[in-house]
């Protein structure tokens, strides 16, 4: 573990957390422009976080110690999360830790604790949140995990690092297990992050919502940690997207200053994700709650479908 | 042989089993024929790789009848049923969709499974994608068998062709040109016939519902 | 090959001491029988006193996995038919799982059991006692006869336990469908035995060992061992039992029964597959992991539909015995393809999570325990809110609950992580056929752990979280002294499987050396604090760094945003999109937080609904979740065994010389058949 790594480590964990939401801000004045609305600034996730942060918390008469420490676990979830994805190096000291499995098991992890922490309050609507949410994860993990599986096939290794840099070594090379793999992660991400076909961010009709039902009782900085949580989730689906999909420009931590040269790469892939997210939320339409499993048993199937091909062809 | 015409050709075999699951899932009937189109255009591409690949002229040709024909013609002749009969909206109820997918998924294997034996056989370029072709001859097959409304039966035979086209293609390195100019006036008057039919069908019964058929048999 | 002292003078071995662990617990029996009313002396001193010789079991265990194996004959039983008894590091990892469990359960067990009707505490404290000796002598048996002595005693001593409260009729009923399934089991694992000894009347596991089977009676034992050892592992469609006798039980036997006798039956399929039959075909392996993975999946849809806690958590112990089978089905077919360190593979994930679903499960059972104590309620709509009276017991089954959901950092994910490494390494098996098994069964694996995830956030949700539905149970009380020291040393072995995969595979290790000829050991010692199982590039995962890392980025974010804003906190009432009159019972029920899996698995229930007309003054809404298995194969068998016992009724006369008749018949058949 060289001080190269380490201050890959560091920038690439910073980095995350600091671009999170302006990723969630961009995405949103895409959708504001390309719906004809007029768009909110560029900085607005930032706004929020700081207006959260400095409002007082207001927590229900008998909230207990899970409803609190939630928000905390979840943030810790998805900044390790954002961790050991590969966005900017593949010189990460704490990838080693976690490999595509736990991956998906962390954002389980961050998943349970948050679907916990809604029935905490004991209100209608949390519980209705927190069983939704389940039911999204429960068909989007096994989907995200073939997605991950179809990949690391190929590359021989479940760990994101050495799929990165074996697939970017390789250079373009079109794999039809990858191709399906490529649509299912698609609907995964739209499902996991609470985006259009399956919930609307930006809506809190009680037949509708998933995720704004989960976190309806919270309040003040734990919002803020909540809301800051799903940047970062949206943050680390988008770097699993990049590193399966569309490895190239991330630096193997040749020398420090390559981090910096991947760092604008970085910003362009990440651009052109967001936009595409933009667009495809707003050519869909919202599904009813009960189209969500078939939207993602699809998913998951096409998944499967991915992962076979890839065993029947040999690669 | 350049590895990127095979990757290219795998690249198209993947799109076409992916457009043939999209069409088992596909409730529209507008969209389905977007997704026939697609196939089309997909095959053309094949053939014309593959024209490339060897340098076999009259490759380049079946190409071209192929576009005319899969790509403009017969979408443009469905359209015009679908306007006709208006069912341009038409959203078919269909059962459980994961289900469908799973027998797909079964479907698969088992078309890569007897793949196997003849792809060995083969000496053509694309023998790798013979299984996706079969896959998707038989995941029409389905389609046409979970369709109870005429339009997307007829799709599902169309798409039918569409697999054993590629399986040809890809297999054989393409046909002799007199088998192609056969099947392709075959494809042709067979949707001008399913038409007649479909209209015959719809005076008849009011409906497109060719469950309506199962009254003809004689009891 | 060392033998016992007992008979050979010399230093003592460690089988000795496992012996001595299982005759102190017999004496502890005794002892009860004579105190059969002193709730008091079997409550505090003899339970208490069962569960030290539990750690004492856990330790000589612990060493004696590394040990070389040793035997004894013992004198006992008929003549000309001693006892053999041997430990070998197989037989010393199940004693590690159950002393291990039983430490635990035997000091929650000392709180637990109360002065009502059923069995007296001695009498109990008698059976609970022969139970465990009996698991441990089923472990160390040799020969055919002392295992299915002690496979029997082990079934009848259960049975007796289920039955504690046995004026409830429904309870008697539950031990009456265990003990038949048990027996069709045994019949099962005797006349694999059969086949095994080959003929040569010696039913030895040495002679055993010995014998070549064709592959033909091979596989006829194979199919034998499976199904008498699913019926006590409770595959499908042996399972029924499960759920029925789980409810019934104590909530400590419910403990012991899910969390160490279904091991049991896990080594005995082991014992049978990889060391007394010398070949193993690929077929077999893709039968286990086809009836492990329907198993899994039936169990986990089970499972989320359940509203009763214990049923919910019978239903998930089915799911991960299924996700055993699965785990020892890819064993079996890497190991007949001769692919040794992939079976060492998956065979370290199937005993690792032997030993995690040991912990994880009997630690739930003893929470639901405790929060039957307090409140008398198993029914879950009927629950709510006991975070606020019992946050000790609810703390303890969150870590069950997250270990149980297969999440990270706990013990139940590590073997998830295996197991799906084994899938995933599988891609070199020679028949094609195979190759497009694979991915499908791990994607069904993947789908099942998702689910248990859905499971247990239903199961600790509404018991734990939310508002108390019932008024009552705002009198509910927090476990008490031995039930804490029993639950904190079950929640300590969860948390030390998850974090130490290292070491735990270490002790796996020989196990899988003796089984497969290979293991893990080398290649995962060299990696430090990463668990490494086949190459560094391959795969790693380091549950100890995960925890770190997520504590360290938890405590970093609560001191800077405690640094930089501030921490006020106003309470109030809760806000619920600004709706007054909500009442605890606006919350979901247990029936609604199911409804998505009963609706997207329609087909495998048996639903009964009952749903009310929209004119109904007092409406209700009732559904009732039926086993299709029931129905079509359970219902139907029970009728023909009883239309078959209507004809042989007929033979029944009445009249003594008829009677006689029918023994002189006999007699003379039996003769001339001897005769031939």
């Amino acid at each position: 573990m060289s001080a190269a790594s380490l201050s890959a480590q560091f920038l690439d964990i910073v980095i995350a957390l600091l671009l999170a939401p302006l990723l969630t801000g961009w995405v949103n004045q895409w959708r504001a422009r390309l719906q004809n609305r007029s768009a909110p600034s560029l900085l607005q996730p930032y706004r929020l976080l700081h207006k959260l942060f400095h409002k007082e918390s207001v927590l229900a008469e008998h909230a207990s110690p899970l409803f609190r420490g939630a928000p905390y676990i979840l943030l810790g979830c998805m900044t390790l999360a954002c961790a050991i994805v590969p966005t900017l190096s593949t010189d990460l000291p704490l990838a080693p830790a976690a490999d595509a499995i736990a991956l998906v098991g962390l954002f389980a992890l961050g998943r349970l604790f948050i679907s916990l922490a809604a029935m905490d309050i004991g209100t209608a609507f949390g519980t209705l949140g927190a069983r939704r949410e389940m039911l999204v994860g429960f068909l989007a993990e096994p989907a995200l995990l073939m997605v991950l599986f179809s990949v690391s096939q190929i590359a021989g290794s479940t760990s994101l690092t050495t799929i990165v840099e074996r697939l970017a070594d390789q250079g373009p090379a079109i794999y039809t297990s990858v191709m399906f793999a490529g649509v299912a992660f698609t609907l995964v991400a739209l499902a996991e992050n609470a985006r259009i076909p399956v919930d609307n961010p930006a809506t809190h009709l009680e037949l509708t919502m998933i995720h704004e039902a989960l976190i309806l009782e919270y309040s003040g900085r734990h919002l803020a940690l909540i809301e800051w949580a799903a940047s970062l989730k949206l943050f680390a689906y988008s770097g699993i997207g990049l590193a399966l999909f569309f490895p190239w420009g991330v630096s193997e931590g040749q020398s420090p200053f390559a981090v910096l040269y991947a760092l604008p790469v970085l910003i362009l892939k990440l651009a052109i994700g967001g936009f595409l997210l933009a667009v495809l939320e707003t050519i869909s339409a919202k599904l009813r709650i009960f189209r969500v499993p078939e939207f993602l048993a699809t998913a998951f199937l096409l998944a499967v479908i991915g992962m076979l091909v890839n065993n029947l062809q040999g690669h | 042989m350049s590895g990127l015409s095979i990757q290219l050709i795998d690249f198209l075999a993947a799109l076409l089993l992916m457009l043939s699951f999209a069409m088992i899932s596909q409730r529209r009937i507008l969209s389905l024929i977007h997704l026939f189109t697609l196939q089309g255009i997909t095959l053309v591409a094949t053939t014309a790789i593959v024209a490339h690949a060897t340098g076999q002229e009259h490759l380049y040709l079946s190409a071209g009848l192929t576009f005319a024909l899969k790509v403009i013609l017969i979408p443009l002749l469905l359209h015009r049923i679908i306007d006709r009969l208006n069912v341009r909206w038409d959203v078919e109820t269909l059962i459980n969709i994961p289900t469908l997918m799973i027998i797909g998924i079964v479907l698969v294997i088992v078309a890569f499974d007897l793949a196997l034996p003849i792809a060995k056989l083969s000496t053509s370029i694309a023998r790798g994608t013979l299984g996706i072709a079969l896959a998707c001859v038989l995941l029409s097959l389905m389609m046409m068998i979970t369709r109870s409304k005429a339009v997307p039966q007829v799709i599902g035979f169309l798409s039918l062709e569409n697999g054993l086209f590629f399986a040809a293609t890809a297999s054989t390195n393409g046909m002799p040109m007199v088998v192609e100019l056969g099947i392709a006036l075959d494809v042709l008057v067979g949707v001008l016939i399913l038409g007649v039919f479909m209209f015959h069908i719809r005076e008849q019964f009011e409906s497109l519902d060719i469950r309506h058929l199962e009254r003809l048999k004689e009891d | 090959m060392n033998s016992s002292v007992l008979f050979h003078p010399g230093e003592w071995l460690y089988l000795d001491w496992v012996l001595l662990v299982a005759s102190a617990w017999l004496s502890i029996g005794l002892i009860g029988v004579f105190a059969l009313r002193r709730l008091a002396l079997v409550a505090k001193v003899l339970f208490p006193a069962g569960g030290v010789f539990g750690v004492v079991l856990l330790g000589i265990a612990l060493i004696a996995t590394q040990a070389a194996p040793e035997t004894a004959v013992l004198p006992i039983g008929l003549p000309q038919l001693p006892f053999h008894f041997r430990l070998d590091s197989l037989s010393a990892f199940f004693l590690m799982v159950i002393g291990g469990v039983a430490a635990g359960v035997s000091a929650f067990a000392a709180g637990y059991f109360r002065k009502g009707e059923g069995t007296p505490p001695g009498l109990l404290c008698l059976e609970y006692h022969v139970f465990l000796a009996a698991m441990t002598l089923v472990v160390l048996a040799d020969d055919a006869y002392a295992f299915m002595v002690m496979w029997e005693t082990m079934a009848l001593a259960s049975f007796l336990l289920v039955t504690t409260n046995h004026r409830i009729p429904e309870i008697r009923n539950a031990g009456f469908l265990y003990l038949l399934i048990a027996h069709i089991g045994a019949i099962g694992i005797l006349l694999c035995f059969g086949v095994l000894q080959a003929n040569t009347g010696d039913y030895s596991f040495e002679n055993m060992r010995a014998q070549q089977l064709s592959p033909f009676w091979a596989s006829i034992a194979f199919l034998l061992a499976l199904c008498g050892f699913g019926a006590k592992a409770g595959l499908l469609p042996l399972h029924v039992w499960l759920p029925e006798a789980h409810p019934a039980a104590p909530s400590p036997v419910s403990a012991l029964l899910s969390g160490v006798m279904l091991k049991t039956a896990i080594y005995g399929i082991l014992r049978v597959c990889f060391d007394l039959l010398d070949l193993r075909l690929w077929w077999w392996g893709v039968l286990l992991i086809a009836v492990g993975v329907v198993t899994a999946l039936f169990g986990v849809i089970f499972a989320a539909a359940q509203v009763d806690m214990k049923r919910l958590l019978a239903y998930s112990s089915i799911e991960n015995i299924g996700i055993l089978f699965t785990a020892i089905g890819l064993a079996v077919l890497f190991s007949s393809y001769g692919m040794l360190p992939m079976a060492a593979l998956a065979l370290t994930a199937a005993l690792y999570h032997t030993a995690g679903h040991a912990l994880f499960k009997s630690l739930l059972f003893l929470g639901t325990g405790a929060v039957l104590h307090a409140t008398s309620e198993r029914s879950l709509g009927k629950l709510g809110g006991l975070m606020r009276y019992m946050p000790w017991v609810a703390w303890v089954c969150l870590v069950g609950v997250i270990a149980s959901a297969g999440l990270p950092p706990l013990s139940g994910f590590v073997s998830e992580w295996l197991l799906l490494q084994g899938f995933l390494f599988a891609t070199g098996l020679p028949s094609y056929f195979l190759n497009m098994l694979i991915p499908v069964v791990a994607a069904l694996v993947a789908l099942v752990a998702a689910l248990a995830g859905y499971t247990m956030v239903k199961f600790f949700g509404i018991i734990f979280l939310g508002r108390p539905r019932e008024e009552r149970l705002a009198l509910a009380h927090d476990a008490g002294a031995w039930e804490r020291i029993g639950m904190a040393w079950l929640v300590t072995g969860s948390l030390a499987l998850g974090l130490l995969p290292i070491q735990f595979i270490q002790v796996i290790d020989p196990v899988t050396q003796y089984l497969t000829g290979a293991g893990l050991g080398a290649t995962v010692a060299d990696h430090g604090w990463l668990l490494v199982p086949v190459a560094l590039d391959r795969s790693s995962y380091g549950p100890a760094i995960f925890l770190l890392g997520i504590a360290i980025c938890c405590a970093l974010v609560f001191i800077i945003v405690r640094g930089i804003y501030h921490g006020r906190v106003r309470r109030s009432a809760p806000w619920d999109c600004g709706f007054p009159w909500q009442t605890a019972r606006m919350q979901d029920t247990a029936e609604g937080f199911g409804q998505p899996i009963r609706q997207i698995f329609e087909p495998f229930f048996d639903l009964d609904r009952q749903l009310p007309s929209p004119f109904d003054s007092e409406p209700v809404y009732r559904v009732q979740v039926g086993d299709y298995f029931w129905r079509w194969l359970y219902l139907p068998a029970a009728a023909g065994v009883e239309r078959l016992a209507r004809l042989l009724g007929h033979l029944q006369q009445g009249r003594i010389t008829v009677y006689l008749l029918y023994s002189f018949l006999t007699l003379i058949a039996v003769l001339l058949l001897v005769r031939r």
